[in-house]
């Protein structure tokens, strides 16, 4: 178990990484918005990057 | 085909479409209804800007915007837009990045929700010469870059007008930049205290683990001082606030709850070191990083709602525009408003907000003081008379001679009288204050005994004993009872349209006797509408809706402001009579519009108010040469939920009252038709902040709704405050809760809800001091175990949040018989 005794060291310098990581980031502003990004990744504009056999035929639709 | 869109609402806005009028746009191959042209116009930039997935993403309606009747944008709009691209008023919010890119923080109104982001990003960046533009969600605000000798920022103003958005330009003051600051500290500690908690935690369960199996002493010693070293931080950085706070308290001799978790969190800590340092006792640096990380949850919510609001600072400065125009010596100079002084001539054009106090030295116009007396109606004034910064030029150029800048104006003399009120604002009761202090002096006082008691009969183990009881007594439960419950609720309402930025206003609500509403704007829109048209020659409506507008277009007035949305064509040699009407040519015809009396006498003909098709509302008169054309109705409209909202108001044992500044018969009127019994009309804001004093001296818990500057000093003075969404920004400021839904029957909602908050703030205290009433005795007799008091701790702390959970879902509203 003296593995421990290498394991731990790493790891609490792993967590100094990750305050840091954390600090750029709050200072760096990547949570002023924290609703947007959540809706935005629903909005498909992408219809042009989809080819057109793989479009949804809207004629076939089943509705009624 | 009218009838096809009768009685719907329009496909943009969702406001109804007036009845006989027709405007349409197509919509992804669909006809849609739409109540005015600017809707229309709006609706189809989107649609031809290939953008229209909008509608389909959107939640809830787009707001209008009023001034837009077309695709061009009204001349004094773009007048106010050209203003921007003057370099010394760029200077207070844009910034020059490289030769000719330039990047500024611009405020969006009429964001409503995420696709509203989408569309406005998508639109700008379309625009040629704009290199970047991201949309804030949370707080309205975009970041524009562009290409100074491609595009000019009035044009990318104007592009954000064409989409239906409105932007001013945001530059935040001292406390704002201040705000955002602490923000991002508070942020920052919170983050350091959660991966310290984490990791501390993962330390603790080899330890609780070693401490049930067995655990050679080298890994023991090793583990303790691995979590001293992660909890050392957390203390010394993230905790920080609460010692500063306790001091401070200690300081003016209060015993807040602050005092209390500094004692507990800083004792366990120094304990925890200790027995570290002397491989002695036992450490809690589990509890110390977890207390703090939860505490630090609920404080950081609470600071993130008081912000929302933008508190403060800018508010001021949002009614008193940017710029002035100085004359000096003939010349006309465009300069910041900041830089005028007392004794300047400043000219004042229509549709302008006048930058400081003066007195008229020549032209004469009217005057719109709605901001400062919540009369939407404008008053004439001439040469002699005074007028007040923060007030609208509506009608027609006027020279001003300064006689008061900056805190000297009315406008800030209104601010002083805010300040006044709040300082004689009743305190509300706080149970968890009231609590606490009761808790923490008996806490220190059991503590005391028990160490004295200790020490005389066993001085080793005083000071372990002394320490679990202040560990187990820690006030975990009891300080989370309440914030987690309010930050619930909180949260709960903002939802739904409600946001609160006074901690007191749930548990001052729920305690609430009285409920009085301003009338203008709060229980009716606030502004004229039309409501009515009724035909009298063979013309079809849209025809003389676009007349009455071609002539009503270059007034500011609130009347022609009604029609504004309609124009479709321009009217050549308008004339105005002040206080009667308009008269005006359209393709060589002459036309008048107003009073009836006025307008009859153009086609030979004698017509008074008493021929208007009813004596409800105000009605004007279109005429042409040969005969009357038709009736306009106009009329401020009580919200479409206010009547029912007060029966339920009522049903809650709310006394409903109404407050005006207005005198008119609209206020019976409005009385009558909602049934409110007490009506005090014709108030001065002083004489309402009177009425609310004796109220409140009788007794009464009085909950003020409003929305103009007038209602600021009495909502100020108001046990609880809350006011509309279209408020004034210094009304929003000063009131304890904006209702941002213009749906006010969440004033329900958020009554009953409150009453839920209160009853498990109830619960959550009794619990915790169940709890400690049973912990402390054992503790201090030396029974428990740190691992139990571990235990203990966690789980009625996790009972009381679970508890507070249960508000995160409305209360039913039962429906009125």
């Amino acid at each position: 178990m003296e593995i421990i005794f290498i394991l731990i060291p790493i790891a609490i310098i792993l967590l100094g990484f990750a305050v840091w990581a954390f600090f750029w980031s709050v200072n760096s502003g990547q949570y002023d918005d924290l609703d947007s990004p959540a809706h935005s990744i629903l909005f498909d504009d992408d219809d042009h990057l989809i080819p057109d056999e793989a479009k949804q035929s809207k004629a076939h639709s089943p509705r009624d | 085909m009218n009838s096809k869109f009768e009685g719907q609402a329009c496909f943009h806005c969702g406001l109804d479409v007036p009845k006989g009028t027709l405007f349409i746009a197509d919509i992804n191959g669909t006809a849609q209804p739409m109540c005015c042209p600017g809707c229309k116009a709006v609706a189809e930039t989107i649609v031809s800007s290939g953008l229209e997935h909008y509608y389909k993403y959107r939640q809830g309606d787009s707001v209008a915007i009023p001034e837009l009747s077309g695709t061009d944008l009204p001349t004094n709009v773009q007048d106010e837009l050209q203003l921007y691209d003057n370099n010394t008023i760029q200077k207070a919010f844009v910034i020059s990045l490289q030769d000719d890119l330039k990047e500024a923080t611009l405020v969006i109104e009429g964001i409503t929700c995420a696709a509203c982001v989408w569309l406005l990003e998508h639109h700008l960046v379309k625009q040629s010469g704009v290199e970047q533009a991201s949309v804030n969600l949370t707080n309205h605000r975009a970041r524009i870059r562009w290409h100074d000798d491609t595009i000019q920022l009035s044009q990318i103003m104007a592009a954000i007008y064409h989409v239906g958005y409105k932007g001013h330009p945001y530059h935040p003051d001292k406390e704002e930049q201040l705000l955002e600051l602490e923000k991002k500290r508070a942020f920052r500690r919170l983050g350091v205290a959660g991966l310290g908690m984490m990791q501390v935690m993962m330390m603790s369960i080899a330890l609780y683990a070693g401490a049930l199996q067995g655990i050679e002493d080298k890994f023991e010693t090793f583990i303790r001082w691995t979590s001293l070293i992660i909890a050392t931080p957390v203390l010394l950085y993230s905790a920080r606030p609460f010692f500063i706070a306790a001091i401070r308290d200690i300081k003016s001799r209060y015993l807040s709850m602050d005092v209390p978790v500094s004692i507990a969190v800083g004792g366990a800590y120094l304990a925890s070191a200790w027995a570290t340092i002397t491989q002695s006792g036992e450490v809690y640096f589990d509890s110390v990083t977890m207390f703090t990380f939860f505490l630090l949850i609920g404080r950081y919510l609470e600071m993130q709602a008081r912000h929302r609001t933008g508190r403060a600072g800018n508010a001021l400065l949002n009614l008193i525009p940017a710029s002035a125009i100085r004359i000096r010596e003939g010349n006309e100079t465009l300069i910041p408003a900041t830089e005028l002084n007392i004794d300047d001539i400043i000219l004042v054009k229509p549709g302008h907000t006048i930058p400081a106090d003066g007195i008229i030295i020549e032209g004469y116009s009217s005057i719109d003081e709605s901001a400062l007396t919540g009369e939407y109606l404008p008053i004439n004034k001439t040469i002699g008379d005074s007028v007040a910064s923060g007030t609208i030029n509506v009608e027609s150029p006027v020279q001003l001679k300064v006689t008061d800048v900056g805190a000297d104006t009315k406008l800030s003399a209104i601010v002083r009288l805010l300040e006044r009120a709040q300082e004689e604002k009743p305190a509300v009761a706080k149970i968890a204050d009231k609590v606490a202090s009761y808790f923490v002096a008996s806490v220190l006082l059991t503590a005391a005994i028990v160490s004295l008691f200790w020490w005389s009969i066993d001085p080793q183990n005083a000071f372990w004993i002394t320490l679990s009881v202040l560990v187990v007594t820690c006030p975990c439960a009891l300080s989370l009872a309440t914030p987690t419950a309010l930050t619930a609720a909180t949260g709960t309402l903002r939802q739904h349209g409600l946001l609160i930025t006074r901690g007191h206003v749930l548990e001052s609500l729920a305690t609430a006797t009285h409920i009085i509403f301003d009338k203008t704007g709060t229980l009716t829109e606030g502004n004229l509408s039309l409501k009515s048209t009724q035909l009298c020659s063979d013309l079809d409506t849209q025809t003389v809706l676009g007349i009455a507008a071609a002539l009503e277009a270059h007034s500011e007035h609130p009347i022609a402001k009604a029609f504004h949305k309609y124009q479709t064509q321009t009217a050549k040699a308008l004339n105005v009579e002040l206080g009667q009407g308009l008269e005006g040519t359209i393709e060589g015809v002459s036309y008048r519009i107003g009073k009836p009396e006025y307008s009859s006498a153009l086609c030979q003909q004698q017509l008074t108010y008493k021929d208007a098709p009813d004596l409800d509302g105000q009605w004007l008169l279109l005429c042409g040469t040969q005969s009357p054309l038709a009736w306009f109705c106009l009329n401020d409209q009580i919200r479409k939920d206010t009547p029912r909202t007060l029966a339920i108001l009522r049903r809650l044992g709310l006394n409903v009252q109404m407050l005006t500044g207005d005198n008119s018969g609209a206020v019976k009127e409005v009385a009558n038709a909602l049934n409110i019994k007490d009506v005090i009309s014709n108030t001065s804001p002083q004489e309402k902040l009177a009425y609310i004093q004796k109220l409140q001296s009788q007794g009464a818990k009085v909950v003020m709704v409003g929305d103009g500057i007038n209602d600021i000093p009495v909502l100020a003075g108001a046990q609880t405050s809350i006011a509309m969404g279209s408020a004034t920004d210094l009304a929003k400021t000063n009131a304890d809760a904006i209702l941002i839904s213009s749906d006010i029957g969440r004033l329900v909602d958020a009554i009953l809800l409150s009453r839920k908050t209160q009853s498990i703030i109830r619960q959550n205290l009794s619990w915790a001091l169940l709890y400690n009433l049973i912990a402390l005795p054992l503790a201090a007799m030396g029974f428990i175990a740190p691992y139990m008091a571990a235990i203990g701790m966690s789980v009625s702390s996790l009972i009381v949040v679970g508890n507070a959970l249960r508000l995160t879902k409305l209360v039913r509203r039962n429906p009125v018989k």
